[in-house]
């Protein structure tokens, strides 16, 4: 075991984590502990482009893209982090650009810009064209230029470190903590996989930025390493997660592999059509057709296939048709994704419609923040010295669904924010908190159990079983039944997942090892999304109840909390509301209660949600 | 359960249509796990793997289904991250981004790790070295002067002069496809060059001297013997080998 002692440590190093360190290392001795080398991580695959209101080749202000984001969210946003993010998204821009990063440029030599789901002039007029973008590769300029000024700030790494406990002063799984109390987060402990030791990180603020947990389901445009880890972690530290219903399905993953293709490519002009070839976007936003939010277009598409409208042999997917595109257009701006078309199925864009079908992409929950980044442990009282920011989090400036470019903004203006309010915390706290006393004996417990456990199921048909439930029942289109049958199904892998054993018993870059713990973090996030789907009886962006079809405010518009509790506690949670945020479900040996948070309103009635 | 679910998680598990049927593939893999054996072997796997399959299915089924203990680097899954460069069939490329059927499966399909890092396990090398090199050619914008409080002004046509060198993921198939490299580690490698080339190109940047003068060195861009592998070997496209002598002319004219 090694013990290192920072300021700050920082958990994930994608565009939220390492746009934090940029600002935390300027005046706090900074770590940043990350799965992966920095420049894999999953931020280098978005590819459209990140929304500010620059105006650089159209009329546009911060205002209407705080509009967009709290309508395009179907008004379960906060609405105060959503203007944040607005107002700081234009500088955020602006500090990429003078950190280096490659933007497409106007002919005056602006950043340029293009229009994306979701996002109109003047509250829905008409798309606006908002998107700053490098070609289709935005993610991974971000990404590259991030990690390039860490290089130049001289940024400690510690790469391909699993983070897999979080250390706090208090057990808030079992201990009663008062309103008011303090409570402290005071390290993590890593695995190094290259040697298989064990590290603890004593910090006086800790800040995950671990990104999502995509691979719970089948069809995914995540990466293989989007587990979930840094929700899980503290979930099972007792801490809520929040709003975990809501999942988004990007409208077009290429068919059959979920690998992802740009909305850019609707932006620049692209069309989705049905097997007939209509425009079918056009029945059901005749406003911005295949520009509406991705929760609309992804259920417009899952509904043609659903009605026999579905495009191939086996009309299971539509077509995204680019063919009424120049060429050198198409290559100027689209590069990347006409690629992965002819890559991974063989087919020419130029001339051929590309097929499409809605991938499990992005989710809009997570550990719940205020807009400082500090986590919260129930809906008002903060974990001092914790912070999160990008897809781990809920701020929540996505609600139900969030608009296309929003989590390129959302990982720099809110990595931003948590990686100062940490330093800032930091500086002014004088001395590192005690860790406990053995703080690795959990990891090397549970890891020691993994490793000597005799022969039994493999991990990959547990993962395999949990997905297919996924796609099958919690996706698009969801019911009672289906999500029941969900939850059923995970329950049932739960129990599976203690007879998982591995093969690789050694300590050298045991992936396989790590592979399996990775599976407990997916099932356990699928187990409170399940649940949490359950629980929201209407629908609402991204979450659509089959069986309750409808928005329903007057009883929803509150932000599910989701805590895992010893089967002892009490069985109602903060903001238990009978008949509505009350569900509590046995799991034998923990139980998982469900509360809920209002939603922060300030200027923007809710209305109905048309494009 | 709804009926459209069934029939879409149904379609994710079958070829797509037009692609070729399911066949068996056998891969031949380089093993080498130092806590057992000091000594590298060959080991092959016989997997059913469908049309649209790539060499990284094969490998997952194999770690997945047979050998847990099968180690290698993987992310995204789509030729973006840069995690799974391996040498097949004895050309560098990533193992998401190639298709079964495009590598000839009727002959067992070798896969072995990057030459020129040391191997660590399996075909999971040490990448280390690799980027040590890219952040010794100073791999950020460098200005001097007031910062503009708007953005920095760049036509598209200055903008465009560097595209080429900006798609680069950092995946090491270039740098270890030059025979230079393999024989002397030292050498910056095609990888750094092309970083230190998407810098000098930039109109905005002020640091081209500074990074030429790190490249003039007797481990610098003069190493380069044109052979051209390093283009072979992008997964991204880059013009590799073009972006070297770019640098090399510029080093000669001090004009970039």
């Amino acid at each position: 075991m090694q013990t290192h002692q920072y300021d700050v440590v920082i958990v994930g190093a994608g565009g939220a984590g390492m746009r934090a360190a940029l600002e935390a290392s300027k005046g706090a001795r900074t770590a940043v502990i990350s799965k992966l080398y920095p420049t894999r991580s999953h931020t280098g695959a978005a590819q459209g482009g990140m929304c500010a209101a620059l105006a650089n080749v159209e009329e546009d202000n911060w205002e209407w893209h705080t509009f967009d984001t709290v309508k395009g969210g179907d008004y379960l946003v906060d609405q105060d982090a959503a203007e944040i993010m607005a107002k700081e998204a234009i500088d955020a821009v602006l500090d990429l650009e003078r950190m280096g990063l490659p933007f497409n440029r106007t002919p005056e030599g602006r950043i340029d810009q293009r229009r994306f789901g979701g996002h109109t002039r003047n509250h829905g007029e008409a798309a606006v064209r908002r998107a700053c973008y490098a070609a289709d590769r935005t993610g991974h300029m971000i990404l590259q230029t991030l990690y390039q000024n860490c290089v130049k700030q001289d940024v400690e790494f510690f790469n391909e470190f699993y983070v897999l406990d979080l250390l706090t002063d208090h057990d808030l799984t079992t201990e009663d903590i008062e309103d008011g109390a303090e409570v402290n987060a005071t390290g993590v402990v890593a695995y190094d996989l290259a040697s298989g030791e064990i590290h603890v990180f004593q910090a006086k603020a800790i800040i995950f930025a671990t990104g999502g947990a995509g691979k719970i389901f089948k069809t995914t445009s995540n990466a293989h390493t989007l587990t979930g880890d840094g929700m899980a972690l503290a979930y099972r530290r007792g801490l809520p997660l929040e709003d975990m219903e809501f999942f988004q399905f990007h409208p077009t993953g290429l068919a059959g592999l979920g690998i992802l293709l740009s909305e850019a490519a609707r932006g620049e002009g692209g069309i989705l059509r049905n097997a007939d070839g209509e425009r079918f976007m056009e029945r059901y936003a005749p406003t911005i057709k295949d520009l509406a939010p991705r929760d609309i277009v992804a259920r417009s598409m899952a509904n043609e296939v659903r009605e026999g409208r579905g495009a191939g042999p086996n009309k299971d997917y539509v077509l995204l048709d680019l063919t009424h595109l120049e060429p050198a257009h198409i290559d100027a701006k689209l590069p990347d994704i006409t690629e992965f078309a002819r890559t991974y199925l063989g087919i020419e864009p130029y001339t051929e419609p590309v097929p499409v079908y809605p991938t499990a992409h992005y989710a809009m929950g997570g550990v719940p923040t205020n807009v400082k980044g500090e986590v919260l442990r129930d809906s008002h009282n903060v974990v001092k010295g914790l912070y999160a920011a990008g897809e781990v989090a809920c701020v929540s400036v996505h609600g139900s669904n969030r608009l296309g470019t929003n989590s390129l903004l959302d990982i720099n203006v809110f990595g931003k924010r948590s990686g100062r309010s940490a330093a800032a915390y930091a500086q002014s706290v004088e001395q590192h908190l005690p860790i406990p006393e053995d703080p690795t004996a959990r990891v090397e417990a549970q890891l020691a159990e993994m490793r000597d456990r005799p022969d039994g199921e493999r991990v990959a048909e547990v993962r395999q079983a949990l997905q297919e439930t996924m796609d099958a029942n919690a996706q698009v289109f969801r019911t009672q039944e289906s999500l029941e049958q969900a939850a059923s199904d995970i329950r049932e892998l739960q129990k599976r997942y203690q007879n998982v054993s591995v093969q690789d018993k050694g300590t050298l870059f045991n992936t396989d090892l790590l592979e399996a713990i990775e599976l407990g973090f997916l099932l356990d996030i699928a187990e409170v999304t399940v649940l949490a789907a359950l629980n929201r009886r209407e629908s609402r962006g991204g979450h659509y109840r089959e069986d309750f079809p409808d928005r329903d405010d007057s009883n929803y518009m509150l932000h599910t909390m989701a805590y895992r509790r010893p089967t002892s506690a009490p069985d109602a949670a903060d903001g238990h509301v009978e008949g509505y945020f009350d569900h509590v479900e046995d799991f034998g040996d923990y139980k998982v209660v469900l509360g809920s948070k209002p939603v922060t309103q300030t200027r923007y009635e809710p209305m109905e949600r048309k494009y | 359960m709804t009926a459209v679910m069934e029939s879409s998680a149904d379609a994710a598990a079958r070829p797509e249509a037009g692609a070729v049927a399911s066949f068996d593939v056998t891969l031949k893999v380089r093993r080498f796990n130092p806590e057992v054996s000091e000594e590298a072997y060959w080991e092959e796997h016989t997997v059913t793997a469908h049309g649209t399959d790539r060499v990284l299915d094969a490998l997952h089924k194999i770690k997945w289904e047979i050998d847990g203990s099968l180690t290698f680097r993987r992310s995204c899954a789509h030729g973006i991250c840069g995690s799974d460069a391996v040498r097949i069939n004895g050309r560098n490329r990533l193992a998401c981004k190639t298709l079964l059927k495009d590598v000839n499966p009727d002959k067992p399909i070798t896969v072995e790790p990057i030459k020129g890092l040391p191997v660590v396990k399996d075909l999971v090398v040490d990448m280390e070295p690799f980027f040590a090199s890219y952040r010794e050619i100073m791999p950020f914008l460098i200005t001097s002067g007031n910062e503009p409080s708007r953005e920095n002004i760049q036509s598209q046509a200055d903008r465009d002069r560097f595209d080429d060198t900006t798609k680069c993921i950092l995946c090491a198939a270039c740098t270890s496809s030059c025979p230079v490299f393999w024989t002397d580690g030292q050498y910056f490698g095609p990888a750094a060059i092309v970083n230190a080339h998407r810098f000098i190109f930039d109109s905005r940047d002020e640091g081209a001297t500074q990074r030429l003068e790190i490249l003039n060195d007797k481990e610098g861009v003069w190493r380069c013997r044109t052979t051209f592998n390093c283009t072979e070997a992008c997964p991204r496209g880059i013009e590799v080998t073009k972006a070297i002598q770019e640098v090399k002319r510029a080093m000669i004219t001090r004009a970039f």
